[in-house]
């Protein structure tokens, strides 16, 4: 039996009324407003017992579970309260589901992102529930004068078989309510769930379908006005003047004005972009009516010049330069081009690499290459704010609500417990929404024009506004003996502003001679967290290196691999290797036998690549056929070590997104810039993939374990880039190194 | 500005708007019918999809003024309680993600499947393809709209 000390929890024993500014707990009117169904209705108890910040229970049983993280569609909302719902001991049946607003001083990491929401909230959960169950008992025990560890719970009742007696969780929850919290609760055995492990549908599915009003862009109030933003139609570019005698004239406006985003002495963090700060504002009654003024504005913009910003992020304070300069895309080809030919920053070296390509019989050499990415998320970015003298409501879309509430203080001047933020269900993140400029923004227009606003941006807006995904190359080398033994490896990584190199993976402590490099170019073009940050290139890249290397080596690509992760299991080189070479090779075996690798079928291209990254372990094979001359994704297999599977339906689903975006990006993705201006701003000129190009089956198999789980959000997106363009190497007989690979010269259908 | 008469979910409404408002702006805005989504305002996304006369279309692009008599259903108006089979059908497979294009994909599957009440794959993925989902649920999709069809 497992014990937690219940102190891991500790923020979330505190009551709401015993903090300062509790009054942060009020609703929002309009989801007072509505209609519950009537399995709820006849549900509803009379009065409420609060157990921890987590878990209410009414008299009549009824359960309400609050879901701490912003859901973007990684489900959390459903999956966090299963676990709050196994430990306690009730009828998931039973269970409402709340998001719960941000609330830093009562919830664990209001974060969605890195993979890491359930990974790190695991333990919390777990013990919320167990503790809340545990008072449950103890009440119970009181009441019946009985030793509590008599009593057993089932399904939000509570037995005592020696007297007989039996009662609800509701009959004893007020009193329980009043208990100590206990210092220290057992948790449940792993084989004693009955939440946990079993698929539970989406708790919003049936006001996903029915199109309630769910998302920051659904938000209305009483006198609310729409407000929208003009930014710059280049990166280093800013305002100049503007003219808004038309604009303003127009029907349904109320205002016009150019703002600053952040004060000029600002110390950033991590999660502040420097993408524009400076931008014009619409305001008025309707959003057509704002959207048509805003095109009838006459702004003149002027070049930027280099600019010095302090950012306080995680890896201490430092002055950064903005360059000024309109950038494009083929210049930044030609200048990466130039650097990976210059010397780059070490990384990690291993044994004597420079020798032992000296005397290799055989050595390959590769460059592989990715463009910026937009993140295209199908909800807008968008954000309701009210600020009024002395607080602030919001009410949007954000991954990290606690990095920019602190922004949104200094640049308001309304001290942060006076900011309450609001999580609403996002239209997805995939890393854009943990960068909340919006929400500054719309608390600015709300603070000037003295009223609730809803700040919407265009699709154009959106599309141009920046934080992509970095552009990457690198260069990898490789030297075999005459055995075909790999004796040297070496990447060599480049990005703008960042390279992917991730130094301390596999192969990495597989190899006696091993070198990484990275470098970067600075650049105004801003970039952000993109689903699998790095990992969403170097892994295409790394896994299609060894592919071609393990042809190389006339070995199959699955034993080559396996080959390397026995030998940096059995003789490791280097401390620092960060990965399980078991638990890799693990689900490379896995994806083996469920694709029944090795009894190919007729007509029917397959690649395989495997990654670890985000503490979860995947691999995956594709299978092409050409069709028309055209490849078509039949059947893509994936393997997952995640530890223990939460949810698991919803885990499939997550994974066959997954899957579906990386062959999505891999063969379409691509944004580009001519004189700093995006050159796609809309879903005619962005290709995104679309129904036809989807793989026609997706199976994923999770390896099971005990061991506690990690996240999936990202790690089945990056090895995909690599299974495609091995399995079109296949099909082809082309390594594909540039993505996109539509750029090259193929389609998919 | 213009008094328009419209006929939106079985219901009369009048809208005093500029005749060029597309409808999806109307619903969102003047009716309150938040369902019905914008995701790029050039008809490339599928996410505004809605019923006119039975017909899916796209209501980013419709100017307000060309509806006349025409009858407009929007997600809220396509069944009382979520008991639509398209509907139904997406709850049974859990399909959504994040959601925000699931209005819109339901939309055009329910009107599809009105006129192809057995609809092979290709079929499907013919009709579904306007219609963007960034998080990737196609599979789902396509499952849905197969069990709507075996089921309606």
């Amino acid at each position: 039996m497992t014990i937690i000390k219940t102190n891991i929890n500790r923020r979330s024993f505190l009551k709401a009324s015993a903090l300062a500014g509790g009054g942060m707990m009020l609703s929002f009117s309009w989801l007072a407003g509505c209609t519950p169904t009537t399995e709820e209705a006849l549900a509803l108890p009379k009065e409420w017992f609060e157990l921890n910040s987590y878990i209410k229970i009414g008299d009549n049983g009824a359960i309400t579970l609050m879901s701490p993280n912003p859901e973007f569609g990684s489900n959390v909302k459903t999956s966090m309260p299963m676990i709050l719902a196994d430990e306690l001991d009730v009828d998931w049946k039973k269970v409402t589901v709340e998001q719960a607003d941000f609330y830093p001083e009562r919830f664990n990491r209001q974060f969605t992102g890195g993979s890491m929401g359930i990974l790190l909230a695991w333990k919390p959960l777990r013990a919320a529930g167990a503790t809340a169950r545990q008072m449950l008992v103890n009440a119970a025990a009181q009441q019946w004068s009985v030793p509590a560890a008599e009593i057993t719970t089932e399904a939000g009742m509570l037995h005592h078989k020696a007297s007989g007696k039996t009662a609800g969780y509701g009959e004893v929850a007020s009193l329980a309510a009043r208990l100590a919290v206990p210092e220290e609760v057992a948790l449940k055995e792993i084989k004693d769930f009955k939440i946990i492990g079993s698929s539970k549908k989406n708790v919003d599915g049936t006001d996903i379908v029915s199109g309630k009003p769910l998302f920051g862009i659904d938000y209305k109030q009483e006198g609310m006005l729409v407000a929208m933003i003009a930014h710059p139609p280049a990166f280093g570019l800013k305002v100049k003047s503007v003219d808004d005698s038309a604009a303003r004239s127009m029907p349904g406006i109320k205002d016009v004005f150019i703002f600053k985003t952040l004060a000029d002495d600002y110390e950033r963090n991590g999660f502040d972009t420097t993408t524009f700060t400076e931008l014009v504002a619409v305001v008025g009654n309707s959003t057509w009516e704002v959207m048509n003024a805003k095109k009838a504005l006459k702004i003149e913009w002027e070049k930027k010049a280099d600019q010095q910003v302090v950012v306080n992020g995680w890896g201490g304070k430092k002055t950064e330069v903005i360059p000024g300069g309109l950038e494009s895309t083929m210049t930044h080809k030609t200048l990466m081009d130039e650097m990976s030919k210059k010397k780059a920053s070490i990384l990690r070296k291993d044994g004597d690499p420079e020798a032992a390509f000296k005397r290799a019989a055989k050595i390959l050499e590769r460059t592989y290459s990715a463009p910026y990415l937009a993140h295209n998320t199908m909800e807008p970015v968008n954000c309701f704010a009210h600020v009024t003298a002395d607080k602030a409501e919001l009410y949007g879309p954000i991954q990290a609500p606690e990095f920019i509430r602190n922004t949104i203080a200094a640049r308001i001047g309304i001290p942060k417990e006076n900011i309450h933020i609001k999580l609403a269900r996002m239209g997805g993140g995939f890393g854009l929404r943990a960068y909340g400029h919006h929400m500054v923004e719309a608390a600015v227009i709300s603070q000037k024009v003295k009223a609730p606003i809803k700040m919407v941006y265009t699709r154009e807006d959106d599309m141009t506004y920046g934080i992509y995904r970095p552009t990457y190359t690198a260069t990898y080398r490789a030297a075999l003996d005459k055995e075909n033994n790999l004796i040297a490896f070496h990447v060599k990584g480049g990005g703008i502003p960042e390279h992917a190199v991730h130094a301390m993976r596999f192969p990495a402590g597989a190899v006696d001679n091993y070198l990484a490099e990275g470098w970067s170019l600075d650049s105004n073009i801003t970039i952000g967290a993109f689903r699998a940050p790095g990992s969403n290139f170097i892994a295409g890249a790394e896994q299609s290196f060894l592919d071609e290397l393990a042809e190389l080596a006339g070995k199959d690509p699955i034993e080559f691999r396996l080959e390397l992760l026995e030998r940096s299991k059995t003789k490791p080189v280097g401390e620092k290797n960060d990965y399980d070479p078991d638990r890799y090779a693990g689900v490379l075996k896995l994806v083996k036998e469920k694709s029944q690798w090795s009894e190919p079928q007729p007509n029917v291209h397959r690649g395989v690549s495997a990654y670890f990254c985000h503490n979860t372990y995947v691999a995956e094979v594709i299978d092409l056929e050409i069709t028309n001359n055209k490849p078509v994704v039949k059947k893509v297999f994936a393997a997952v070590d995640c530890g223990i599977v939460v949810n698991p339906d919803a885990a499939i689903n997550m994974g066959e997104g997954a899957i579906v975006d990386g062959i999505g990006n891999a063969f379409f993705g691509e944004m580009t810039f001519v004189e700093g201006v995006p050159q796609k701003n809309n879903f005619d000129k962005y290709r995104m993939i679309r129904q036809k190009e989807a793989p026609r089956s997706i199976e994923v198999h999770f390896l099971k374990n005990e061991k506690d789980p990690s996240g999936l959000g990202e790690p089945l997106f990056p090895p995909v880039f690599a299974a495609l363009a091995n399995a079109l190497y296949k099909a082809k007989g082309k390594r594909y190194y540039q993505q996109p690979f539509l750029a090259e010269d193929i389609t998919i259908g | 500005m213009a008094a328009l008469n419209l006929n939106v979910n079985g219901k009369k409404q009048i809208v005093d708007v500029d005749p060029n408002t597309p409808v999806l702006w109307v619903l969102r805005d003047h009716l309150n019918l938040v369902g019905t989504k914008y995701g790029c305002g050039i008809a490339q996304c599928g996410a505004c999809t809605i019923h006119l006369d039975g017909v899916a279309v796209r209501s980013c692009q419709l100017p307000v003024s060309v509806i006349g008599e025409k009858s407009i259903t929007t997600i809220e108006g396509l069944s009382e309680s979520a008991d639509h089979p398209v509907q139904q059908a997406w709850l049974e497979h859990d399909v959504p993600q994040c959601g925000y294009c699931q209005a819109g994909q339901i939309m055009t599957a329910a009107a599809f499947l009105k006129e192809h009440p057995n609809p092979s794959d290709e079929e499907i993925e013919t009709a579904m393809n306007g219609n963007l989902c960034r998080c990737g649920t196609y599979l789902r999709i396509k499952a849905a709209v197969k069990t709507a069809a075996a089921k309606s």
